[in-house]
């Protein structure tokens, strides 16, 4: 198996998809000759040429809309936002268009449309440009959202997404590009809607995604030496959201931990919280335990972002809590 | 359907033929606001009297496979670009017969079949995806036209000039129909645009553009059939300033407490589109009221259509969220 790293896994999927579908092509800004700013599509512009791997104008409005466009006629574009912080100037296109087409037309039509986006914490970037805003896009029916933390999750989730006949908003994550991940040799289309269980465990249930997956694995070790069994899971798709196994993991460990780098208050958590309570409310020995960042801009100073945004010790800190009700 | 080779002008049997269209939808839209007014009709609507030759005279010039995206005043445009008034009456009637089966509204008919990808409620935010359309008949190399209508409102917002630019850099093969009727809902054009003639704001991307007399029906079929050789041809996009009049108010009901009664009162004397063509045919009292009575008949059919028409299941709300 080989092994590829996050960014060579998004490559790998994109370039996929492209060579055996003329109607799957790229557009974002600086996307061509530069490879993209995260270096994601780098050599693709040699493979593909300019009218597939398109160079757009600093314009997500339109950029996000010409996909909508050319997807509403039946292709498979995959436009690059930047920044997710970016996402922002094309929301109107995402929540108002690309997520209701299909309904307002009564089912006539279809949008299949992704649009890859990146943030994240932990390289100081300021308040601009590390927003974990994903929780937002749940909130809207008609959007599919995906957020893999894994090389091999990122490829298969990807070419599904790129497939998927829905508007899907595919988060990755700028500190994950570097992580390695033995991946299958033949790439392997993951279904959105399907969590993964890094983990198995008998004590607490900690749901995390993206960078928090890692955090939450390293959270394990650290438990496993203090003699508690922590189970990791990762939704990897936010919507459709696999409840049934959040829902089993939970029943078997009687504790729930979720973990994300957005900001605690009415993120992705929440949500997961609420599935749990009222699908093991029976079974759960602790108050479920939330994990994110402070309720603040992310600052720039590396003290003030490190301060923010939550760790392993963190994670470690919320598996320790659902413990101690133990001795009540 | 008209053909390619012809030169742009109307033979008299097609200026009756637009004009029987053209009198369709006022019937229309003057039996919508009735049945609005006597409260039928859910939510509430806009429509587009005095704005029928646009809407006419630019979907007559569209060749099969060429789509259209609207406004949120899209009764005429849908009717123009095929779609039958039954459909589009049960649509405004909340039915599953509707065009866009009870799931739209007003607002938001559609009709992909026809070549219709859909009315839009957010002022401007239709046309990224008529680029987009566009971009996709250029890399699959169709010979299609992707068409927005939108007003002058509309190129106040950042959708207008990011399509614009995008269009005219990519040499996209779209044409953006601009019906500048000087009204943005109750904001004249002297409090929301700095430019005083529009094709300025094409002009400024570099894009080709047109002024056309949109109460001339043949004037705006000539002025799209030019347009859409020249984007068609792959030459690029085409801006369309097509001036008309509103001559109702924004939406059914408006007071028009922003609006000097007289002028309209003027402006329904001398600029409605369909009393121009009919003087233009020379049509005589007893021709008209022939042509009157047969879409008058027409209309009435399809209000008796769309209540005879089924409800949706209020259940049926959770379907067509996701393909």
């Amino acid at each position: 198996m080989p092994e590829l790293t996050y960014r060579e896994a998004v490559r790998d999927a994109l370039a996929t998809a492209m060579r055996r579908d003329e109607d799957v092509f790229v557009m974002g800004e600086d996307i061509a000759e530069m490879g993209g700013s995260m270096g994601v599509t780098q050599g693709m512009l040699a493979e593909f040429g300019p009218e597939r791997v398109r160079n757009t104008p600093i314009s997500e409005m339109a950029l996000v809309g010409a996909g909508i466009g050319a997807a509403m006629q039946g292709m498979r574009p995959v436009v690059e936002v930047m920044y997710e912080d970016f996402l922002t100037l094309s929301t109107e296109q995402l929540v108002n268009q690309a997520a209701k087409h299909r309904y307002m037309s009564g089912g006539q039509l279809k949008v299949p449309l992704t649009i890859r986006t990146q943030g994240g914490a932990g390289w100081s970037p300021g308040a601009q440009h590390a927003q974990q805003l994903e929780a937002w896009f749940v909130h809207i029916p008609g959007l599919k959202v995906v957020f893999p933390a894994t090389p091999t999750d990122v490829r298969g989730l990807l070419f599904a997404s790129i497939y998927d006949d829905n508007p899907v908003v595919f988060f990755e994550h700028r500190m994950l590009y570097g992580v390695k991940e033995e991946v299958p040799d033949e790439l392997e289309p993951i279904e959105l809607g399907k969590a993964r269980i890094h983990r198995e465990g008998e004590d607490v249930t900690v749901v995390a995604i993206g960078p928090l997956v890692h955090e939450a694995l390293k959270a394990a070790e650290q438990a496993e030496g203090e003699g508690i069994s922590v189970e990791v899971l990762d939704p990897r798709t936010l919507q459709p959201l696999d409840e049934e196994a959040l829902i089993a993991s939970v029943k078997k460990t009687n504790r729930c931990v979720v973990a994300h780098e957005a900001i605690t208050r009415m993120g992705f958590g929440a949500e997961v919280a609420a599935v749990v309570q009222h699908g093991a409310f029976d079974w759960l020995d602790a108050p479920i335990e939330r994990v994110g960042a402070r309720f603040t801009p992310l600052p720039f100073a590396p003290v003030m972002e490190e301060w923010c945004v939550p760790h392993a010790e963190d994670v470690l800190a919320a598996i320790r809590k659902t413990l101690e009700r133990d001795g009540d | 359907m008209a053909r390619l080779e012809e030169t742009g002008t109307l033979s008299r049997e097609d200026l009756r033929e637009c004009f029987r269209e053209m009198l369709l939808i006022r019937r229309f839209e003057e039996k919508v606001e009735e049945r609005f007014r006597a409260g039928e009709l859910p939510g509430f609507l806009h429509v587009a009297i005095g704005q029928e030759a646009v809407a006419v005279g630019v979907c007559r010039a569209l060749e099969e496979g060429d789509t259209i995206a609207s406004t949120h005043r899209a009764h005429g445009h849908t009717l123009a670009k095929g779609t039958p008034p039954n459909e589009l009456m049960a649509e405004l009637y909340g039915k599953v017969e509707g065009c866009s089966h009870g799931y739209g509204g007003s607002m938001h008919l559609y009709d992909v079949a026809r070549g219709n990808m859909g009315a839009n409620a957010v002022v401007g935010g239709g046309l990224p995806a008529v680029t987009g359309a566009a971009l996709a008949y250029k890399l699959r190399g169709e010979p299609h036209v992707a068409v927005a209508f939108f007003g002058d409102g509309a190129t106040n917002i950042g959708t207008f000039h990011e399509s614009l630019n995008l269009a005219q850099l990519w040499r996209v093969p779209a044409v953006f129909v601009c019906e500048n009727n000087h009204w943005a809902e109750s904001t004249p054009a002297r409090q929301h645009l700095p430019v005083t003639d529009m094709i300025d704001r094409a002009r400024a991307f570099d894009m080709r553009a047109v002024k056309v007399d949109g109460q001339n029906v043949e004037a705006v079929y000539g002025a799209t059939r030019e347009a859409l050789d020249h984007a068609r041809s792959g030459n690029g996009p085409v801006f369309l300033d097509a001036e008309t009049y509103r001559l109702v108010g924004h939406y059914v009901g408006d007071p028009q407490v922003y609006r000097d009664k007289e002028e309209v009162r003027r402006l329904r004397e001398t600029e409605d589109p369909i009393t121009k063509l009919r003087e233009r045919l020379e049509l005589s009292d007893e021709e008209f009221g022939e042509v009157d009575a047969e879409v008058t008949e027409i209309v009435e059919a399809s209000v008796e259509f769309a209540k005879a028409g089924t409800d949706p299941a209020p259940e049926d709300a959770l379907k067509n969220v996701y393909a």
